[in-house]
């Protein structure tokens, strides 16, 4: 049984259609890659998934039930989580409390999931006291992590992790993602940055105006010609 | 230098500006979450007032007093605080949520349809005339055992009651805020909506309870005002509302310590005026303070300036 199944799925924003009968599915601890353009639907995919927008046709099946009509809550309390594009930190607000938001359906989080948190990024231990806003890019990214892990997701959802990252942080954050993902988490990460997403992925969706154009393992997408010209640049 | 008058004057700017205080924290807080400038929260604050002429009259009023003074007070303000509280949830539940994602002009005319609604309704039911607080001796100078104030100085338990209640309710509402996990969510939203609702915040939920603490402490100063000049009518929440609105301007629209420290301002600056000036000229004054702070801070004494981070 898969984790994640998005059945034949129709988003409209207004009168745009912007998912066009998208179908996909993610099996428990795979890490899946969503690649696409800009404007190509990839960020709209991720909040179908999380119920931030209802489809309007189509069915989004999480860990064995229909969760189409279920609000956002429902969907994380049962092990979703997101880590948003360009992080969406609570920047007046501490590390500890932005940690504490994580697991805001779950009490603000029990010792043990700090403990968690804590021993993937002892950083964020060290900075608890601080305020978000002032953390550099690179601790940003970590307490942006962190937090969505604070949940213990089954799936995690990572909306343009390289983005905004100077590149030896992109490889740092990879690095982190490939860390979360051998720890059983399954992962949906949505990127531009094929390369590397394609390296660390089991298997990869390619998105262009909200229609799936290619699909297939991470190994074969690399070597496709198409994929290749389109978005690795070489 | 006449001492007895500054100190009268003072201890009255305080309390007059604490009132305004507590009804620009809710104006605050509404701002902050939905970006609305609720203008039917004074109004809370007038129903705040008439439940505490309620609550005297059912307890048989000043001649028939049924139960001690203190517990009285205790009883009215509870009451106010949370009918005034509940007013302010059915106000967002049916007036504002339908329109969270319009135009912000649209809520903004509706806020003020929603305070002419309230304002006639309230003088339907209860009638136009002006309806008086027994007044309980509130009003007398306080008596202190130890300590002498300077002659001629005048403060009132009215006065003390009221100062004293404002200090609890916002440390109260101080903790709330930044100890609890709802008080976080409050933060988180109000900072972030859309991230907040990604973490499985229920933004809904967030919105009814900030509308709920803002009109509590509404209606909580709507009580306060009462057992100060004993007069309610249904229009007092018009001006009232208005001064708390400039008091939540010129602290900072969004941030509460601004809302408290606005409020005071603008208290201080009327009882002064009237105390030294004449009170023909207090509105003067504090329309002066409200363009001063609009030049020099456009976002407020203590509002943070809008920086976009790319």
């Amino acid at each position: 049984m898969s984790l994640l199944e998005l059945q034949a799925v129709d988003t409209y924003y207004g009168p745009i259609h912007i998912l066009q009968g998208l179908t996909l599915t993610i099996e428990p601890g795979e890490l899946v890659c969503l690649l696409g353009g800009n404007a190509s639907g990839k960020s709209t995919t991720l909040k179908t998934v999380l119920g931030i927008v209802s489809p309007r046709n189509g069915t989004v099946t999480f860990d064995g039930e229909d969760v189409t009509r279920r609000p956002t809550s429902y969907r994380i309390r049962k092990g979703l989580a997101i880590v948003p594009e360009n992080r969406r930190l609570f920047a007046p607000m501490t590390v500890l409390e932005n940690l504490q938001m994580g697991a805001y359906l779950h009490g603000g989080g029990s010792q043990e999931d700090f403990d968690r948190v804590y021993e993937l990024f002892p950083l964020l231990h060290e900075r608890r006291s601080q305020l978000a806003g002032t953390l550099s890019g690179g601790e940003q990214q970590m307490v942006a992590m962190g937090r969505a892990l604070m949940s213990k997701p089954k799936l995690l959802l990572m909306d343009e992790p390289s983005m905004g990252l100077a590149p030896i942080l992109v490889e740092r954050s990879f690095e982190i993602i490939q860390q979360v993902h051998e720890s059983g988490v399954a992962m949906l990460v949505v990127e531009q940055n094929a390369n590397v997403s394609l390296s660390i992925a089991d298997r990869g969706y390619v998105l262009s105006t909200g229609r799936l154009v290619l699909e297939g393992r991470a190994d074969d997408l690399r070597e496709n010609e198409d994929l290749r010209k389109a978005y690795l640049g070489r | 230098m006449n001492w007895n008058l500054f100190l009268t004057e003072l201890v009255a700017g305080v309390s007059h500006g604490a009132v305004y205080a507590l009804i620009a924290l809710g104006y605050s807080m509404v701002y902050g979450i939905l970006k609305l400038l609720n203008f039917a929260h004074g109004d809370v604050y007038m129903v705040g007032s008439f439940i505490g002429f309620g609550i005297i009259t059912v307890f048989g009023g000043a001649t028939n007093l049924s139960i001690p003074v203190w517990a009285l007070l205790i009883v009215m303000l509870l009451c106010a605080m949370l009918g005034g509280g509940l007013l302010g949830v059915m106000i967002e539940r049916f007036a504002y949520r339908r329109l969270r994602n319009a135009p912000r002009i649209a809520p903004l005319i509706t806020a003020l349809g929603v305070s002419f609604f309230l304002e006639n309704a309230a003088q339907l039911v209860l009638g136009a005339q002006y309806q008086s607080y027994d007044s309980f001796g509130w009003k007398s100078p306080i008596a202190l055992r130890h300590f002498t104030l300077p002659a001629s100085t005048v403060i009132s338990y009215a006065e003390v009651i009221i100062i004293a209640g404002t200090i609890v309710l916002v440390v109260a509402l101080t903790l709330f805020v930044q100890r609890t996990q709802l008080g976080k969510a409050m933060r988180a939203t109000s900072f972030d909506r859309e991230a907040a609702a990604m973490m499985g915040i229920d933004v809904d939920n967030v919105i009814v309870a900030t509308f709920f603490i803002g009109s509590a402490l509404a209606g909580a100063a709507g009580v306060f005002n009462g057992i100060e000049y004993q007069q309610v009518w249904p229009y007092m929440g018009f001006t009232a509302g208005l001064y708390a609105f400039i008091a939540a301007v010129v602290g900072g629209i969004g941030n509460l310590p601004g809302a408290v420290l606005g409020g005071l301002t603008i208290g201080l600056a009327q009882a002064f005026s009237i105390g030294y000036i004449s009170s023909t000229f207090s509105d003067a004054v504090v329309f002066a303070i409200l363009i001063a702070v609009m030049i020099v801070r456009p976002s407020g004494l203590l509002g943070k300036a809008a920086v976009s981070k790319v």
